[in-house]
């Protein structure tokens, strides 16, 4: 309803080619995303090619008689090494947004494709390949486990990722390398914000999500944050993509995404970067 | 509805597969109790209400002939109440049912069936009359085995004579509840019967006008049961008497108090550990409930609710799971009560079995049960209620993880997995629960071992008995001793292989002042078909002089190898000796003593006089001997060893592994109520850590392992202990069982062990799987807007 036609058709073509991919993964005995999952079949991309890609992308919420569009037709792409800062009021979509794109959600309708593969559709296991070869995600509450110390939260990812780099060179980056032994108990937020993000970026990701990651800190823990995440992107090239309600950081991106009632409202971009450290609020 | 009610409610809702799990296994306590108690009560209240009103006797006493007139003198003995002097006699009866001659048990009712003690309770028809054809009632099991009824008619060999028996009526007396053939194992249901028959007839039959055999008295109360059978047995000694003996000594008796025994130690050592598990599951899940709930409670007191409220408020959600497990475990308890009562209705007659539900035993297996469960609840409930308000909205501290080794010893060992060291710190940070939880299967483990030992170890005694120490086919006994030529006429009997004689003398063995009577069995020193073995299933020879005595009695007598017994035989001229202890044998089926049949025919001072022969048999000539043996009228009772061996085992399955069942049902419901709770809190302390696994690009299987990997470490850490626990329990058992008639032999193969495991492990992984699922559910998208 209210669907331009090309979409639906763009979706039945989309199931169509789904159902072959299926069949051919049948085959193989892989799932319809294990090509591009995996690294050597899929070379790294260059910088500035376009690396995520959505058209349409929905997602409705049914709550019996009410129907909750989170996100209606949401059409985005990002490039590689790009650093995009996400803004818009509470409930415009965003969360929803990064969810979909970084395959911890369905869709209703529409379609995300990571470089040339479809995440929308994608069974749940090639979901998980999805997230643990190529995303990596920094969420507002750290979600670290407080029975690990810092290095082995870190550890944990590195373990199960393909070409990871050193649980205490991740630590370094984000400076914690003197703080790694500490549970995250012992660890004020910014430090565990920061070891979460040393986890995120260890199995050097192709993606970087990150969901409101100073929302719990002070001004000036938040700014170590958030030069952690620019030097990351920076030194390593990773995709950056960042939720936040402060609007002081959208100075830091390359391109700034305006959200409002579950769609892309306006898209600006940044002439000039400023650094991280020149950011307060 | 009280808001506090309809949030138990909800609560009883949301988490009720661990309220039944819990339930469960209170359940199991409460059934436990129920069947054993209950069972127990029954039988003794049967029993002691029976022996009541059919005044079964206090001392018993066989000779071989004393007159009537003997009587005045036995009554006027010091406690003496009552005798009762009956005629008693073997006979041999050839019934269409059985290829295999069956043997009765003829005891005579005095006219009018006017009998003073062991009265016979007339199921249906009517008792024998004196006439030119012999009448008889049958005892019951016997009759019902064989399909005898009023009417039927027997042949039997009575005296050397074949006579037609009519049967008049059904019968029971409390002397034969438990009815076992002489010098078998276990009751035959089929093979072996009583046959009440007027005293008229049977003593014309035997010659024993105006004469008796067989001896019942019962004893004023309080009077002293050793003294009179002092003055009894010399009385007795002109007249052949054999020895009197209490009711400890009375097979029928002291089988049921076996029975009673292993009843009471059932219901003593099960329900507690149920109970304890419960309390511990209990205590583990409402202390992870009032975690969750620290905020609510906290809101609850700042809004003027009372700590004694709060308290309260969790006692009942507990009180509730005990109801529930009190009300399943009645109901289990009352059906296998009732089918464990069946089942006993077939082994033991009782005019009627009173599955007695005296109400105090549910009032506290209730109580108990309720108990255990406030118990466990009550650390958690009251630290709870007592938590000032602005502490408990306050977030709980962050649990406090630590280390386990120190950096220098971790150098030691590879890096773990991370998932690995999340387990183990996860399990070591609830030490007391972890210990519970290893307690608790390992308790699981126990009760296995300790019941499914006793299957291995009754084969290992069929084996021992049957195959290795008594290997004959047949054992002939003589009616009375013949001359050692009576062994060429039965190895001249069609089908005979080998025949090897014995003789058997009563005789009272002592040491010091404990002495005990029993049969000494004589034998030749070399014989291939009956064995002596020690306990490694050795064979010992049998010395020219002295004796071999079993270990029961070498043990009730205190006497080792190299000591001597003062014996004295209870029949012939009665002579006495001193003799060495040439060898302590093993004896699982009671007290017995072996020696040389020339060196006790020269103790006896007779000459080569053998009771009977064991024989091996053809089974090509079987029918031809069977049938000649029915005939036969001078041979005395053949006790078939297939026939014995084929009751034993059916007697055991039946028994035993009805037993067993249950067991392993209830030992596998702890396994699981222990595994699926345990699993269930892990899931919910850690399911913030596992959803965020899962966002990390862990797969389903791989957090799963987490859980699984848990509960493996508690369930593996589980299995020695169990191990060691059930070895436990079964020596308590074989201690607690073994009783001077029989004793059980302490074997426990590893396949007991690898039974136990694997009932545990199974259970565990089902329980496992269960709660494992709940993984594929784990919300990753709420957990990741949401601080803990
Ligand atoms: N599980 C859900 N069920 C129903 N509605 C939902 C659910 N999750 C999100 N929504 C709705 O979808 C809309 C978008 O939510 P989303 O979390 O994406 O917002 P957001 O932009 O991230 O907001 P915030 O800045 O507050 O985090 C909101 O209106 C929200 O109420
Ligand atoms: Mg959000």
């Amino acid at each position: 309803m209210g669907q331009p036609s090309w979409c639906s058709e763009a979706t039945s073509y989309g199931r169509v080619a789904r159902r072959l991919t299926r069949i051919k993964a049948a085959d193989t005995r892989l799932s319809p995303l294990s090509g591009m999952l995996d690294r050597s079949a899929a070379p790294s991309v260059a910088k500035g090619e376009p690396l995520l890609r959505t058209s349409g992308l929905s997602k409705t919420y049914d709550m019996g008689e009410l129907k909750v569009v989170a996100l209606n037709q949401v059409d985005f792409s990002a490039n590689a090494g790009e650093f995009i800062v996400i803004l818009g009021p509470s409930g415009s979509g965003k969360s929803t947004f990064l969810n979909l794109i970084g395959g911890l959600d369905t869709a209703t309708s529409g379609e995300a494709w990571f470089q040339d593969h479809q995440l929308t559709g994608a069974r749940e296991a090639a979901l998980t390949r999805y997230r643990r070869d190529h995303v990596g995600f920094v969420f507002q509450f750290y979600n670290l486990v407080p029975s690990l110390t810092a290095r082995e939260n870190v550890r944990l990812v590195t373990e199960i990722a393909r070409n990871p780099m050193r649980p205490e060179e991740a630590l370094d980056m984000v400076g914690l390398g003197t703080r790694m032994d500490h549970f995250p108990a012992q660890l004020s937020g910014g430090e565990q914000q920061r070891v979460a993000i040393a986890r995120a970026i260890a199995k050097r990701p192709d993606l970087l999500l990150c969901d409101e990651p100073t929302g719990a800190l002070d001004s000036k823990t938040g700014v170590v944050v958030l030069e952690a995440l620019t030097r990351v992107n920076a030194e390593l090239g990773t995709t950056t993509l960042v939720i936040t309600h402060n609007v002081a950081i959208r100075a830091i991106a390359d391109r700034v995404v305006n959200f409002a009632d579950g769609g892309i409202a306006s898209i600006q971009v940044n002439a000039q970067r400023m650094s991280a450290s020149s950011v307060g609020w | 509805m009280h808001a506090l009610h309809l949030k138990l409610l909800r609560e009883m809702r949301r988490l009720w597969p661990q309220i039944l799990a819990i339930a469960l296994v209170m359940a199991a306590g409460v059934a436990t109790l129920v069947i054993g108690v209950g069972t127990y009560q029954s039988l003794a209240q049967t029993r002691s209400a029976y022996y009541e009103s059919h005044r079964f006797a206090d001392i018993f006493a066989t000779v071989t002939r004393a007159p009537r007139s003997l009587l005045t003198q036995i009554a006027a003995i010091d406690g003496v109440l009552e005798v009762d002097a009956r005629i008693a006699k073997h006979a041999l009866m050839d019934l269409e049912t059985m290829t295999a001659p069956a043997s009765a048990l003829l005891v005579s009712i005095p006219r009018q069936g006017d009998v003073a003690l062991n009265r016979i309770y007339l199921r249906s028809g009517r008792l024998p009359e004196v006439g030119n054809t012999f009448e008889a009632v049958a005892s019951e099991v016997f009759a019902d085995a064989n399909g005898i009824r009023e009417g039927s008619r027997l042949k039997l060999v009575i005296n050397g004579a074949l006579r037609e028996v009519t049967i008049t009526g059904i019968a029971l007396s409390p002397d034969y509840i438990y009815a076992m053939a002489p010098g078998e194992v276990m009751p035959n249901e089929g093979g072996f019967g009583v046959l009440w028959v007027p005293e008229r007839n049977l003593a014309a039959a035997y010659d024993l006008a105006g004469a008796f055999n067989s001896l019942s008295i019962k004893l004023l109360p309080g009077a002293s049961e050793a003294a009179a059978i002092e003055r009894l047995d010399r009385l007795l000694e002109a007249y052949g008497g054999q020895g009197a003996y209490g009711r400890e000594r009375q097979t029928s008796h002291a089988y049921l108090d076996t029975e009673l025994t292993q009843l009471r130690a059932m219901s003593q050592v099960l329900p507690p550990i149920f109970l304890l598990v419960a309390a511990f599951l209990v205590n583990m899940t409402l202390t992870r409930l009032i975690a969750l709930e620290r905020e609510q409670i906290g809101l609850l007191k700042a809004l003027g609710y009372s700590s004694w409220a709060i308290a309260w408020h969790y006692i009942e959600f507990v009180l509730l799971i005990a109801i529930l497990g009190t009300v399943i475990g009645f109901a289990l308890g009352i059906w296998a009560g009732n089918q464990l009562a069946l089942l006993y209705a077939r082994f033991y007659s009782f005019p009627i079995l009173i599955f007695s539900r005296d109400p105090a035993l549910y009032v506290i297996a209730a109580f108990v049960t309720v108990a255990a469960a406030v118990a466990g609840a009550v650390r958690a409930a009251s630290t709870a209620a007592w938590l000032p308000p602005a502490v408990a909205m306050l977030p709980p501290a962050p649990p406090h993880y630590r280390r386990l080794l120190k950096a220098d010893i971790r150098r030691l060992f590879p890096e773990p997995r991370q998932t690995s060291v999340m387990v183990a710190r996860h399990l070591l940070h609830w030490p007391w629960r972890t210990v519970g939880g290893v307690l608790g299967a390992a308790s699981s483990v126990a009760i296995l071992v300790g019941s499914l030992w006793t299957v291995g170890a009754m084969e290992f005694m069929i084996d021992y008995t049957f195959n290795k120490s008594d290997r004959q086919d047949a054992t002939l006994n003589f009616v009375a001793p013949k001359p050692l030529s009576a062994l060429y006429e039965v190895a001249r009997l069609p089908g005979i292989l080998v025949a090897e004689p014995f003789r058997v003398v009563g005789a009272e063995i002592g040491s010091g002042h404990v002495t005990r009577r029993l049969a000494i069995s004589g034998r030749l020193p070399e014989t291939r078909l009956t064995r002596l073995l020690d306990a490694s299933s050795a064979t010992v020879a049998l010395p020219d002089s002295g004796l071999l005595i079993t270990r029961p009695l070498a043990e009730v007598l205190n006497v080792g190898r190299g000591e001597t017994v003062e014996v004295k035989l209870l029949e012939g001229r009665r002579n006495t000796a001193l003799l060495p202890v040439a060898g302590v044998i093993e004896g699982y089926l009671g007290m017995a003593a072996y020696m040389d049949i020339n060196a006790l025919g020269t103790l006896m001072g007779e000459s080569d006089l053998i009771s009977g022969a064991a024989v091996s048999i053809d089974p090509a000539s079987q029918d031809k001997l069977f049938s000649l043996l029915k005939e036969s009228p001078s041979l005395g009772h053949l006790s078939l060893r297939s026939a014995a061996l084929e009751r034993f085992r059916e007697t055991m399955a039946q028994n035993l592994f009805v037993m067993v069942g249950v067991l392993v049902a209830l030992a596998g419901v702890i396994a699981f109520g222990i595994v699926y709770n345990f699993a269930r809190i892990s899931l919910s302390e850690q399911g913030r850590e596992m959803a965020s696994l899962r966002v990390l690009g862990f797969r389903k299987g791989e957090v799963a392992g987490l859980l699984l990997a848990e509960i493996g470490v508690v369930v593996l850490l589980a299995q020695p202990l169990g191990w060691l626990l059930g070895y436990g329990l079964a020596i308590a058992m074989v201690k607690g069982f073994s009783s001077e008639l029989f004793s059980m032999p302490l074997v426990v193969g590893p396949e007991v062990y690898a039974y136990s495991s694997l009932v545990v492990v199974a259970s565990a992984l089902i329980a496992g799987l269960v709660v494992v699922r709940r993984v594929d559910r784990l919300d990753m998208i709420a957990v990741l807007k949401t601080r803990e």
